[in-house]
């Protein structure tokens, strides 16, 4: 018999039972919660009259809805306020965890959940929310799911789930200076698609990925979604143990040297067969961006947009909405355009990690201008020791301003809205048609890339300027 | 707390031959400040839909009244994008019950699912044939069976079969819900609690 992947073991593991023909009775771990997923799903809790089945396997906290600025005072959008205080009804009512605004852990779901020691390797996890994939960096099985499904686990601490395809990604090779995390991510999903993971658990491999920090492996997991795919996982190492260690909610003690020895068992055997393998060379990736209004639609910056006599004719037509969306031609450079607005944030790259990059690469230099800019860490902590590094103090210097921590233009629920019309390289996951407000054009980038866009006021290639 | 009962559905349909149809277009995120599942229709597709002045843009489709129907048809990679289930209540608030294309993201499909709408996946080819036949008489009768798993053009006679968990098509045909599932067996998940530590 063959040897068993990284994902089969963690979902074996934690199958309750099998409905025949159906799907699994999965057991879940950990459960995240946020305001805007969760509302309905309590609803259907008081409904039944039943109470929740483990209320201290879920941890809440208010990320999508909440301003960046001025969060000590209460919310101003009124439907913002209701239903982030509907949150802290609903876990005060639940015995559930929050973190809401202002506490030192409040912060982004799939930012605090590593952070804190709640993410762990060989955890089942889910969140209503996609990119719950996230956390698959420890080598846990995370993914998003929907309201329906939040209420599962409420009510049961389990779901209905069928068992997806694997995939394993094998990126190989050592990446240049100024080639990171997003941008291997950025340029896997241009080579399979924004559908091309869809039905599959994708498991990335490789020297490029074991050579990524925690914070890299994250950037990458978390965009397996943009994929199509379910999520993304990495065999936890040396790297992913230390990360764990001594963090709030991880083990400590014997029992952290316990786990370790349990970790180190979660990993792909040799002979483990996927139903589908992929390789791709280091030597190929480049700071990448996209272009047009999936993620799909992304290129090397100093490449030029697909002539459409380059795409697919069955999906030119779509093609064609994307760019004329966009307002680009078809053939012309991508470098060089004229940026407005820059976003540095998100569960993709709103990480210390990426905010001490960013800093280190405006140092000495200025913001353009003509561009705005919003650098808006992932949680509390973050934007702590984003202060105590001095992080603060250098962007200031360069004409930057830190905000508070929030979803905030990656979604733009808050008032983070880029305007109609403008332009914005944003480090988060998503370019759809008005993701950063009606209207509004994304390309997404590392975050290296939107500090040259904002330094330099267009799109360039941040390695001319390292 | 059963669902409704998925009957047979016998329509005309709605064409929308878009690709990636992502959930920020089915419902934006400045719509999900709800607390509650009603409502969430009216602003479906709102930007493909509605000006920023809130005034109907004429070439969207469900603007164009020689369309309607509870039939939904899509192009490829249909609901990628977010979990919101929003995105599934919107597209069952306004009135469709079944949605066809020849690819939907996963996590939009199990939505679908869960609030008794159809996702029905069909080949390239036979998503052409019904765009076509959409196109040339917008009252072509689309039936969909899902006792008997099949799709067809009720004038051409032209049908296809697709796939459905055999799980969830007997949930839509009862109006079971996997919740009461769910604490029907309450007891196993404890035991296995217990017999993993
Ligand atoms: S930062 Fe963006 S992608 Fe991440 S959880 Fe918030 S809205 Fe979703």
């Amino acid at each position: 018999m063959a040897g068993k992947t990284l994902f089969d073991k963690i979902w074996d593991k934690h199958v309750v039972d099998e409905i025949k023909g159906g799907p699994s009775v999965l057991y879940i771990d950990r459960h995240l919660i946020h305001e805007v997923t969760s509302p309905q799903a309590f609803a259907g809790i008081e409904s039944r009259g039943i109470s929740l089945f483990r209320p201290e396997n879920t941890v809440a906290t208010p990320d999508h809805n909440v301003p960046t600025v001025d969060q000590h005072l209460s919310i101003k959008d009124e439907l913002s306020r209701f239903q982030v205080n509907k949150l802290t009804e609903n876990c005060e009512k639940h015995g559930v965890t929050l973190y809401g605004l202002n506490h030192p852990y409040h912060g982004i779901v799939h930012v605090i959940g590593p952070e804190l020691g709640i993410t762990q390797p060989g955890l089942t996890m889910v969140c209503g929310d996609s990119h719950t994939s996230t956390h698959g960096a420890f080598g846990s099985v995370a993914f998003g799911i929907g309201t329906s499904e939040v209420e599962m686990v409420l009510a049961t601490q389990c779901i209905l789930q069928p068992k997806p395809k694997k995939m394993r990604i094998t990126v190989d090779g050592e990446l240049a200076k100024g080639v990171t995390a997003k941008d291997v991510v950025l340029y896997i999903i241009a080579k399979i698609s924004a559908s091309g993971g869809t039905g599959y658990f994708i498991e990335y491999a490789g020297s490029v990925i074991r050579s990524l920090s925690m914070e890299g492996r994250m950037t990458v997991c978390n965009m397996s979604i943009e994929s199509g795919a379910r999520g993304g996982l990495i065999a936890p190492d040396q790297t992913t143990f230390d990360y764990v260690k001594g963090r709030e909610f991880a083990p400590s003690g014997d029992d952290f040297d316990q786990a370790v020895e349990r970790w180190k068992l979660l990993k792909s055997d040799d002979d483990a067969v996927f139903d589908k393998e992929l390789h791709y060379d280091a030597a190929d990736i480049e700071p990448m961006i996209t272009y047009g209004t999936n993620p799909g639609m992304g290129a090397k910056i100093k490449d030029k947009i697909p002539a459409v006599e380059e795409i697919d004719p069955a999906t030119r037509e779509s093609y064609e909405k994307s760019l004329a969306y966009m307002g680009f031609d078809a053939g012309s450079p991508i470098a060089g355009r004229k940026v407005d607005y820059i976003f540095v944030g998100s569960c993709t790259n709103g990480r210390i990690e990426d905010l001490r990059e960013v800093a280190q690469f405006v140092k000495g230099k200025r913001k353009a201008e003509h561009v705005t800019a919003w650098i808006v860490p992932g949680s509390k902590q973050v934007e702590e020791q984003a202060h105590e590094e001095g992080i603060t103090e250098i962007l200031e210097a360069s004409g930057f301003k830190l905000r508070q921590p929030g979803c905030s233009a990656c979604l733009a629920m808050n008032d983070d809205k880029v305007p109609e019309g403008m332009l914005a390289v944003a480090t988060s996951n998503r370019n759809f048609e008005g993701r950063q407000g009606p209207g509004s054009r994304t390309m997404l980038a590392s975050p290296l890339t939107a500090a040259a866009a904002a330094v330099t006021g267009i799109i360039s290639d941040p390695r001319s300027l390292l | 707390m059963p669902s409704e009962i998925f009957q047979n559905i016998e329509s005309t349909a709605v064409p929308l031959p878009i690709e990636n149809v992502d959930t920020d277009q089915i419902i934006p995120a400045r719509f999900l400040k709800a607390t509650t599942r009603d409502g969430f229709g009216e602003n479906l597709f709102r930007d493909w839909r509605f000006d920023k002045n809130g005034l109907s843009k004429e070439g969207f489709v469900l603007n164009n009244l020689s369309y309607s129907g509870t039939i939904l048809v899509g192009g490829k990679n249909f609901g990628s994008g977010s979990s919101r289930e929003h995105a599934a209540w919107a597209i069952h608030d306004y009135g469709f019950k079944v949605v066809v294309s020849s690819f939907f993201a996963d996590i939009f499909k199990n939505n679908a699912l869960n609030n008794g709408l159809l996702p029905v996946q069909v080949s390239d080819s036979f998503l052409s044939t019904l765009f076509e036949a959409i196109e040339q008489d917008a009252a072509t009768i689309i039936k969909v069976n899902l006792e008997e798993q099949t799709i067809s053009i009720a004038a051409s006679g032209a049908s296809e079969n697709f796939d459905i968990n055999p799980y969830k098509k007997k949930c839509l045909l009862n109006g079971y819900d996997d919740i009461d599932y769910l604490l029907s067996i309450k007891e196993k998940i404890v035991h296995f609690e217990k017999s993993r530590t």
